[in-house]
């Protein structure tokens, strides 16, 4: 009898503990259908830059003074080691916002085949606003399948900022630097370490997270490859003459102890470090008051002039979130954001560069008021994006691992690390 | 009342009924901690070996997803990863040193405060203080004393390694593995000293009368007489070794280059998280629990062995 109850009991127990657990495995979301012209409230997540929240704060108020019945709120990306890997917990929690304002393209891939991001071309203006607001970068933003999962919005293309007073005490010219080409670029490099102006010409973290060959390798690649992807019609491109000698340039910075192979933890531009770091247009409004400093085009073998010279655009996106419930309204949001009135404004409040063609022209008045900026700008044309494929990150992780085995602690020759690279990359994206 | 002129066994007395079948109220009561413990461990458990057989990814809430039976794949993809392969090579080293390094020294300094001492129960709270401090303030002293820059390179001058301390694929681990025996001490120290409280004084009289020292003393009155606590030491160890994430992702910025300092977990949560892969994730997890399962059975074997 007290068997049977306890047997009672622990049933209970059990389906108690199951339909809890069944509660929260059952899952659903928006119909995509009504949601595509559905109209009403949602909300946008912000980087945590203040200056970007500031701007979006000021968007999104002119926004909701239009349009009370389609009220916007706005909240930074929850924290995370990432914005990337919050918002990918976010998808598989179902509760991401609508709009996105810093979705990284490389992890685009991902987010798409996790279903957790709406293609705008299914908008009826949508490939076509794109592509138009873009220029003829947007293909680099279109996906393997033909769509456009995210709206390129803006760029930091990438150069190599320097401290004038280490290049002075080094001895070296702070208003003509010798960077243009390796060879110079290596040899002030050494009169800077030698002559005790600073411990470290250049300082990129070395460590092994995927993204950081956006600030050492890629640039470098970009540049002295006249413009290619690492990945260009589902093929690496970097076992190549270009990719040797920036793996050789490289090396030799590493081998010579121009850049240390450990992290700095902080600043070390800022800190007096490193005479030069490699940064994006947002580095002024960090560097103006701290340091005098200058910028010059990442080094190519053959110096060649920065009007040919390519860069990484360190872009972020905005990008639609499939749990968004009034997706007609967050597409007119987007648009309205990145208007050409909205994309001044940012580019006012930020220094970053919106995903427009010819910014230089466009926003000349800002530009003539603001002169340091006017270089990063220049670059803004001629920035090359990472490549939109799938297991994007699969990708960089293994390039990055090669990277430091054979650069940072030459472990392993150029000449078999590049292969090798080459092959693994390939069946990656085979495997895929 | 007995026809067989065998007498009836006596019934039950209520006191002795209490005993043997808890009423429905005592299941009441330990309810929240089965629901708890079949929420937070059990299904999720079931559900990642589940994850380990099957081709896998996480999705949006709704969306059709073909999860094949894939078999031993995940498993095999596990077992041939050199990354995998060296992160378990680096847990090995990791646990090598600081097991051994974990008992001695939390025996020794709990042999020590238990003694009168002047500021005792200070210095029982500074051992405990880095245990209880987050790892992350404490990597910061750390990487003052062992980065390439650091204080002890600055002692060492010349001599000292190349590439430094943090970033030495040889010397990156036992760097980790002192930094968490000095981290954990505290906690292990506390075992012991609770240990050594049962330790009865007639054992240590006795063996003073037989002419023995202290350190013949300790080997075997302390050493026998803490056996139990050794063992749990042992087997703590070797668990929250074995899950070692927070120092070298923090320490070596992510498992240091070329993985010198990757661990199984940071590893699961690299293919896991930051690559989306949780199928591999998940068969890792699974031969890691087999992995520390194992060697906790044998650690307690051994130090067991003897104790009868």
């Amino acid at each position: 009898m007290l068997s049977t109850s306890r047997t009672k009991v622990a049933a209970v127990l059990l389906a108690l503990a199951l339909t809890g657990t069944a509660a929260a495995c059952s899952r659903s979301g928006p119909d995509s259908v009504s949601a595509a012209t559905a109209r009403g409230p949602i909300t946008v997540w912000l980087s945590n830059n203040a200056q970007e929240v500031a701007w979006g704060e000021k968007m999104i108020a002119s926004w909701n003074k239009a349009h009370p019945d389609q009220r916007v709120t706005s909240q930074q990306i929850p924290a995370g080691k990432t914005s990337e890997e919050a918002l990918s917990a976010s998808i598989i929690a179902g509760n991401s916002a609508c709009l996105v304002f810093n979705t990284s393209p490389a992890s685009v891939p991902q987010f798409q085949k996790q279903a957790g991001l709406v293609p705008l071309d299914d908008f009826p203006d949508g490939a076509q606003y794109i592509e138009s607001r873009t220029g003829p970068r947007a293909e680099q933003y279109r996906f393997e399948d033909g769509s456009y999962y995210q709206l390129p919005w803006k760029s930091n293309p990438v150069m190599i900022l320097y401290n004038k007073d280490i290049f002075r005490k080094a001895g070296l010219d702070p208003e003509n630097p010798k960077l243009a080409t390796y060879e110079d670029f290596l040899d002030s490099s050494r009169k800077i370490v030698t002559s005790g102006a600073a411990d470290a010409a250049i300082w990129p973290a070395p460590t092994s997270e995927f993204f950081q060959s956006w600030f050492d390798f890629y640039p470098a690649f970009i540049a002295e490859s006249g413009g290619k992807s690492l990945v260009e019609n589902g093929k690496p491109q970097f076992d190549s003459p270009a990719g040797r000698r920036v793996f050789d340039f490289w090396r030799t910075i590493y081998r010579e102890k121009l850049a240390p192979n450990e992290t700095f933890p902080g600043d070390a531009l800022g800190g007096g470090k490193t005479a030069m770091s490699t940064v994006g247009p947002w580095a002024v409004a960090t560097y103006k008051d701290s340091i005098d400093w200058g910028v010059v085009p990442v080094p190519t073998s053959d110096g060649r002039p920065a009007s040919q010279i390519s860069t990484f655009s360190d872009e972020k996106s905005v990008a639609m979130f499939s749990a968004c419930e009034n997706r007609a309204t967050a597409w007119d949001l987007m648009k309205f954001a990145t208007s050409p009135e909205q994309d001044g404004a940012f580019l006012a409040d930020t220094g970053q560069m919106p995903m427009r063609p010819d910014l230089l022209r466009t926003y000349a008045d800002w530009f003539a008021e603001n002169p340091d900026y006017k270089e990063f700008a220049d670059q803004a044309d001629r920035t090359v994006e990472v490549p939109a494929v799938a297991g994007s990150i699969d990708v960089w992780q293994t390039l990055r691992d090669g990277w430091t085995r054979s650069v940072v602690f030459g472990r392993e020759p150029t000449g078999e690390e590049l292969p090798r690279l080459s092959r693994d990359i390939t069946s990656l994206l085979d495997e895929y | 009342m007995s026809t067989t002129g065998i007498p009836a066994p006596k019934s039950a007395s209520p006191r002795t009924r209490w005993r043997l079948r808890p009423p429905r109220i005592g299941a009441l009561f330990v309810s929240p901690y089965v629901l708890f413990v079949t929420a937070v461990f059990a299904v999720p458990l079931g559900y990642t070996i589940w994850i380990s057989f099957h081709r896998f990814y996480f999705t949006a809430p709704g969306t059709d997803i073909d999860t094949p039976w894939v078999g031993l794949r995940n498993y095999q993809d596990v077992f041939t990863d050199p990354v995998v392969q060296r992160s378990f090579l680096n847990i090995a080293i990791f646990l090598v040193i600081n097991v051994p390094l974990t008992v001695v020294l939390a025996l020794v300094l709990a042999s020590a405060l238990n003694a009168k001492l002047p500021f005792r129960s200070f210095f029982r709270a500074a051992y405990y203080l880095p245990y209880v401090t987050a790892s992350v303030a404490l990597v910061a002293v750390w990487q003052y004393i062992f980065g390439a820059d650091g204080l002890l390179n600055t002692v060492l001058g010349d001599l000292a390694p190349d590439p430094s301390w943090l970033v030495n694929s040889t010397l990156a681990m036992p760097v980790i593995a002192v930094f968490v025996t000095w981290k954990q001490l505290g906690f292990f120290v506390m075992l012991y000293l609770a240990a050594l409280q049962s330790v009865p004084r007639e054992l240590y009289e006795s063996a003073s009368i037989d002419g023995a020292g202290r350190v013949r003393s300790f080997m075997s009155v302390t050493v026998p007489g803490v056996r139990h606590a050794t063992t749990l030491v042992t087997v703590f160890a070797i668990i929250t070794g074995a899950n070692l994430f927070s120092e070298p992702y923090l320490l070596t910025g992510g498992g240091g280059p070329d993985h010198a300092s990757s661990s199984p977990v940071l590893v699961m949560y690299q293919k896991g998280i930051e690559q989306a892969h949780p199928d591999f994730a998940a068969a890792l997890g699974v031969v890691l629990v087999v992995f520390v399962v194992v060697l906790a059975l044998v650690a307690r074997k051994f130090t067991e062995k003897g104790a009868e």
